[in-house]
């Protein structure tokens, strides 16, 4: 694709930003910020939360206007008032919180991205033609609703790739894929790059930046601290620019000695409630006190049947097949698990995980209710209540505008500490975590991989559940791989071997890809 | 160029309270226009509608108690439509109040004794409940839409009142009318002030407000209400039952319109009619609204279409004005109050169509 205008431009950046500034009320959150990106080139933003990354990439999309400085692109400047009007300069952005209509197809919703209008047949054709080439497999004539977290991020890349974008902005864009995939993404990435087109890359896995990106632009508070070469710098050097301190991180020691099982199930069957959802077959597993059993596995392999079935918000036939501290649970609901001791983190944070429009503290109560005495003969403790959200968000360093902040108002981040830590102050002998560190960045990972880890030396069971393997690998004792709704044997971590694991991750992404062939797909197993 | 709808970025507290004073005002203008377009003199017509009925001690007694009916009737949908659980049914469940209570102060007749208001009261909560029953078994049990049942459901209660006061509980001495004998003294509400039909419902209608304010906001039944409405995927990893939520809240909201309509045929009334109600059980629906789903707002919005009725009956005898302007001046509040609600959560922009994203 050649870029209309003199070759003279060719030389200039693709984009320039210059002492980009933005206030919010109380936060400074973009201060004299400058940006140069290249034609080709892959450029990484990294930064904690809060440093001003999200809000620099809005002012780029047109979602904010900045207070003061100056945007150029190819050479000449510009002011960008809204999306459209960027996605008409070529800039597209693949969002970390996903912008899809649930009960609409993933054409639709390609379509619906869309500036112009399409013929949805020609579109789905489109769509295949892109998820071949860019190997990213999707099925157009599937409902949103049913794709799992990975697959509706396929769905947002092929939706800005179908606008031929020139600048692709890509915010956490790896956290759900398996190494394969992400290697995949990887070399499509390198394609659009040496296609002509920028890439901002917004990441926090620094081993991924050092191997994909050009350069790096670090950002912390505001400011621009560093622009570098990642491939000159060590993973640890950049963090430390990042956080501005040294840090440690936390990992599994490897020694521990493990009580009895507190969580066990065994021959688990499950239909799937979402229609395209994946049923579970056959599973058994145990987790013992003190342990942090991971499950890994690509999004859409029967994850969300699995954890519906731990939390009790599905119900097994037979109570026998799920025991909690030696009960059998198998039929109870959420709450009398609670009681058992079963602390629970669902993969979305904002609509299952919290709700959106309600406070922290009333969010606290949500499942901190029993274990936490929030309740006096049918009345809510108030006092007691906001002292729960105070501790959580102390213990934790949520940063929020006071416990009475709606939960909507807090970035991913902050809003999973608080999640994970309303779970952990329940003290609970089990905890079944899912994601727990999707779409957060380095600090705040470490600091829930700590309290992962503390919790579990405190006797806790714990199962997670991730995409990210590089996560289950340090932090879990053993692993297994859920593949198209079936369980692998658990493995040691410390004698897991990678590639073994890579492959049974991908046993399911091949076999779909070959379906998705001819056309209409057999309903997955 | 096609006008569209764009999402407000934040919702202001502010106006979220104004639009019910604002959807007032916009009536009263443009009721101003049909006046002047029916040949009246506005000013007149307003003051006849809005000032004239309240400007006496009767006339504000009148009020009250035309507001209690609607008031108890808004509370009991309001705990339903926090939950997404749509009660259109009120006035069914009101009937099935009325027939149940009027039955026990029929059966006791002449010689009932104190124990039969209390027990034409509890009658009144439970047949409303029990009519509320059906559509809450139907939803839990076949996923029904309670919309249709319920709705449905209160024409079979108005023909079950019509058939019981033209057959079995027709008056004897009654001259071949459709109406019940009346209710001896011992069975009718007592009057809290002289020469008014002012009743005991009304201040029982004010602590039912009061207790519902207590337990959306204090108790924990009335959260788990708000989760399940704004969040159900949430309120299920809580732990709170859905099923048990659309029956409480629809036991509840039948009970309370059971005993608006037993108020009615015990207060006012005084026997049972073919038609014991002017439409209060859907009027209800505009007052829960128009109040915000809220206990205060719901008394305001209560007085304000009781109001209503009043003023179609003034300007009715006093200006000759058809009675079913009252109708078209609810009719236009509710318009209004949805139009300003969504004016306050999106802004109309001209242009083409684009599809905002937010940044995470």
């Amino acid at each position: 694709m050649a870029e209309a205008g003199v070759p003279a431009q060719r030389q200039s950046p693709r984009l320039r930003l210059q002492g980009i500034s933005k206030q919010f009320p109380g936060c400074l959150a973009n201060d004299q910020v400058d940006l140069s990106l290249a034609p080709g080139e892959i450029h990484a933003l990294l930064g904690e939360n809060g440093a001003g990354k999200s809000t620099l990439v809005k002012i780029i999309y047109g979602v904010l206007k900045a207070d003061s400085g100056s945007l150029h692109w190819n050479g000449a400047r510009i002011s960008i008032t809204s999306p459209s009007q960027a996605r008409g300069l070529g800039i597209a952005m693949v969002f970390q919180h996903f912008s899809l209509f649930e009960s609409m197809t993933v054409a639709e919703n390609v379509a619906l991205g869309l500036d112009d209008k399409v013929r949805l047949d020609v579109l789905a054709n489109e769509v295949g033609e892109i998820g071949r080439r860019y190997g990213l497999i999707l099925d157009p004539e599937r409902v949103v609703h049913d794709l799992s977290v990975g697959e509706r991020q396929r769905v947002e890349i092929v939706r800005c790739l179908m606008q031929r974008p020139r600048l692709l902005i890509m915010d956490e864009p790896t956290s759900v894929l398996t190494p394969g995939e992400a290697e995949a993404l990887f070399v499509t990435l390198r394609q659009l790059a040496d296609e002509g087109c920028t890439i901002l890359y917004i990441s926090h896995k620094l081993s991924e930046i050092r191997a994909l990106c050009d350069r790096a632009t670090v950002m912390r508070e505001g400011r621009v601290v560093e622009t570098c070469d990642p491939r000159e710098e060590t993973a640890h050097d950049l963090a430390r620019l990042m956080i501005g301190e040294d840090f440690s991180q936390a990992s599994k020691s490897g020694t521990a000695q493990f009580g009895a099982p507190r969580l066990r199930v065994r021959n688990l069957h499950m239909a799937a409630t979402a229609i395209h959802g994946t049923d579970i077959t056959n599973l058994s597993l145990d987790v013992a006190a003190g342990e942090i059993l991971g499950i890994a596995g690509v999004a859409g392999n029967g994850q969300n049947t699995l954890l519906a079935a731990l939390s009790g918000e599905q119900l097994a036939d037979d109570a026998a097949t799920i025991e909690i501290e030696g009960q059998d649970a198998g039929q109870l609901g959420p709450r009398r698990r609670r009681r058992l001791g079963l602390a629970f983190v669902p993969e979305e944070r904002l609509g299952h995980g919290a709700v959106p429009e309600m406070s922290l503290v009333d969010n606290a109560l949500l499942t901190g209710y029993d274990r936490q005495d929030l309740l006096s003969r049918g009345s809510i403790m108030f006092a007691r209540t906001r002292d729960y959200a105070e501790r959580i968000v102390n213990s934790f360093q949520v940063v929020a505008g006071g416990i009475g902040a709606n939960a909507s108002s807090l970035s991913g981040g902050n809003l999973q500490k608080f999640i994970i830590g309303r779970e952990l102050l329940q003290q609970p002998k089990i905890l079944v975590v899912a994601h727990p560190t999707w779409g957060v960045d380095a600090g705040a990972a470490a600091a829930i991989h700590t309290a992962l880890l503390e919790l579990a030396e405190q006797g806790t069971a714990i199962l997670v559940v991730s995409q990210d393997l590089d996560e289950l690998l340090q932090i879990s004792d053993r692993i297994a791989v859920l593949t198209a709704g079936r369980l692998s044997e658990c493995m040691m971590t410390a004698a897991v071997d990678v590639t073994q694991i890579g492959l049974l991750m991908g046993a399911h992404v091949a076999e779909n890809a070959t379906a998705n062939d001819g056309e209409k797909r057999a309903p997955q197993t | 160029m096609r006008p569209r709808l764009e999402a407000r970025l934040g919702v202001s507290r502010t106006m979220v309270y104004a639009t019910p004073v604002m959807a007032l005002l916009l009536t009263m203008a443009f009721g101003s226009i049909l006046f002047a377009a029916l040949g009246q003199h506005p000013p007149a017509v307003l003051y006849a509608f809005f000032v004239q009925p309240i400007s006496s001690a009767y006339g504000l007694a009148e009020l009250t108690v035309k507001a209690t009916p609607l008031v108890l009737c808004a509370i009991g949908l309001s705990f339903g439509f926090r939950a997404n659980i749509w009660n259109i049914g009120a006035e069914g469940q009101l009937t099935l109040g009325a027939i149940a209570g009027g039955g026990v102060a029929l059966w006791a007749g002449e010689n009932a004794g104190p124990w039969v208001l209390p027990a034409m009261m509890l009658a009144g909560l439970l047949g409303g409940a029990a009519w509320a029953a059906i559509p809450a078994y139907l939803k839990t049990r076949f996923n029904a839409n309670e919309i249709l049942t319920s709705l449905m459901l209160t024409y079979v209660a108005l023909l079950l009142l019509s058939y019981l006061v033209h057959g079995p509980w027709k008056d004897p001495q009654g001259y071949s009318f459709p109406q019940s004998r009346m209710f001896a003294d011992s069975a009718l509400l007592p009057l809290l002030t002289m020469g008014t039909r002012l009743h005991l419902g009304a201040p029982v209608a004010l602590f039912v407000a009061l207790a519902a304010w207590w337990v959306m906001a204090r108790m924990f039944i009335g959260f788990q209400i708000k989760v399940v409405g704004l969040t159900p995927a949430a309120a299920g990893l809580a732990g709170f039952s859905v099923r048990r939520l659309t029956w409480i809240t629809l036991l509840t909201g039948g009970a309370l319109a059971g005993l608006a309509g037993l108020f009615e045929v015990a207060g006012p009334i005084g026997q049972l009619l073919p038609s014991i109600s002017p439409g209060y059980g859907f009027t209800a629906i505009i007052v829960a609204f128009l109040g915000r789903l809220h206990p205060v707002g719901i008394l305001l919005a209560g007085l304000l279409i009781a109001l209503s009725y009043l003023g179609g009956e003034t300007v009715q005898i006093e200006l000759g004005l058809p009675l079913a302007v009252a109708g078209v001046f609810q009719g236009m509040l509710l318009f209004f109050l949805l139009a300003t609600d969504v004016l306050v959560r999106y802004r109309i922009r001209w242009g083409r169509k684009v599809i905002t994203q937010e940044a995470g």
